[in-house]
């Protein structure tokens, strides 16, 4: 029995499969409409994420499932001081797979011990969380057409933004990838994520703190959230904020397919009017995201498509 | 200064300077009822200065908590006088309840009584990293 945590647990020929499974039920979804009829997928929110639990349940809903589960802390039994481990071979006797969300890092770890179903990371704090890494290869892979090759624009809080760092992590397993890091100078990417660039071959990263400097040259501009409570004064975070705010004069001299992705939700950091752009592609990368969830419940269900891919 | 030769018991040899209280209270020597000396800052030819502990007693050590804490300590095990083994350490693999993990935000801290595991990653910096949030402790100069 498998689970992920983490994408390291997954190889690069496991992840391509599940890339390959989530274009095939793109393609027929038809014919995964039951593949998981009579099975039933608990979504244990420890903390809420209406995004990411919608996007698990929609997953199972496609495939023929079931759902049942709690939408935050309080309507579950740890507010009643039940440990992870109870709670989760409780549940395990319930559902047949668990995607579950905690505020503390590592909570998954636990859960995957005790369970006797697998277990799917749906975010750990801000440590892990497989399925948004694992959306951004799908929606890259479908709208760019190649995970190699690249020159990527990572930009906003790269300091802090764990999303970015899993990224990197994710893409440079995929050789050729060139990172433009796009933030100020007190969100820079912390060294461990450069150095994961450095010791891959055929990887490297320029620092940048200008996006209209790398717009040209981009393939991919990935933004992220700048949080006001990540700057010391407010007097820091209003001269900051506008350099790393996307708008639709920004992406003036961008490659015609370069995309623009972000994983949601977003507050101000891409104005509306970029929506209309054919550059937005962040709306479809959300939707990409239930389709790589089906291939990964097919996977470690081993049913239908996902039978033998992990 | 003199202390007794120990019939049966342990010596613990080559403990970096300074570092002697730390593997006192480590291995909670604090807790037995036998003479414990800790000797520190004798002359090494090898270190320049050490510490030494010795035990009065056979007792079983942990070495994964040593290992942690200096690999470089050599324990001398004597009997009836004579010292009958020597062993090295080297930093143990994995570290179970050896050390806690600091990380707020990490699962340990809100139960309690989970195991605290920690892997070796770095055998040469003795890094290890905790095995649900992945904070890294440095066992030598922590
Ligand atoms: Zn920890």
């Amino acid at each position: 029995m498998r689970h992920l945590i983490d994408n390291r647990d997954l190889t690069v020929s496991e992840t391509d499969a599940l890339l390959n499974l989530a274009d095939a039920i793109i393609a027929n979804p038809r014919d995964y409409q039951d593949a998981c009829a009579y099975k039933t997928i608990a979504t244990l929110f420890y903390e809420p994420s209406t995004r990411t639990r919608l996007s698990f349940e929609a997953a199972m809903l496609e495939l023929g499932g079931r759902t049942l589960g709690f939408a935050s802390q309080d309507t579950s039994s740890a507010s009643k001081g039940e440990s992870v481990a109870d709670t989760i071979r409780v549940v395990s006797s319930y559902a047949d797979i668990i995607a579950m969300r905690h505020p503390k890092e590592g909570a998954p770890v636990i859960a995957a011990k005790y369970a006797g179903v697998p277990i799917i990371n749906a975010g750990d704090g801000g440590h892990n969380h497989p399925t948004q890494t694992l959306t951004d290869l799908l929606t890259i892979r479908r709208e760019v057409g190649r995970l190699s090759d690249l020159t990527v624009g990572l930009c906003g809080d790269l300091k802090f933004g764990r999303t970015v760092h899993s990224l990197v992590g994710a893409m440079v397993r995929y050789r050729q990838v060139h990172f433009v890091m796009i933030s100020p100078n007190e969100l820079k990417a912390p060294d461990y994520v450069l150095e994961l660039i450095d010791r891959q071959a055929g990887c490297s990263y320029e620092i940048c703190t200008s996006m209209e400097d790398a717009m040209d040259r981009l393939d991919i501009l990935y933004m992220t959230r700048v949080q006001r409570e990540r700057f010391f004064n407010e007097a820091d975070y209003v001269r900051l904020k506008d350099s790393f705010i996307l708008d639709a004069a920004k992406l003036h001299g961008a490659k015609p397919e370069m995309i623009v992705m972000h994983p949601l939700p977003r507050v101000n950091e891409i104005a509306v009017n970029v929506d209309g752009t054919p550059f937005a592609k962040y709306f479809e990368q959300a939707r990409y995201g239930k389709y790589i969830r089906m291939a990964l419940i097919l996977g470690l269900l081993n049913l239908s498509g996902g039978a033998g891919i992990l | 200064m003199k202390i007794d030769e120990i019939q049966n018991g342990i010596v613990l040899d080559h403990i970096k300077a300074g570092r002697g209280m730390r593997v006192y209270h480590t291995l909670r020597l604090d807790t037995l009822d036998c003479t414990v000396a800790i000797i520190k800052n004798v002359k090494s030819e090898k270190m320049g200065k050490k510490d030494i502990i010795k035990v009065d007693e056979a007792i079983d050590i942990d070495l994964d908590a040593l290992g942690f804490i200096d690999p470089n300590i050599t324990i001398n095990i004597i009997r009836d006088g004579e010292l009958v083994e020597k062993r090295c350490l080297c930093a143990p693999e994995r570290l179970v309840n050896v050390i806690r993990c600091k990380n707020p935000r990490c699962i340990t801290s809100s139960e309690q009584e989970i195991d605290q595991i920690f892997l070796l990653r770095d055998a040469e910096k003795l890094t290890y990293r905790c095995i649900y949030c992945e904070a890294a402790y440095r066992g030598k100069e922590s």
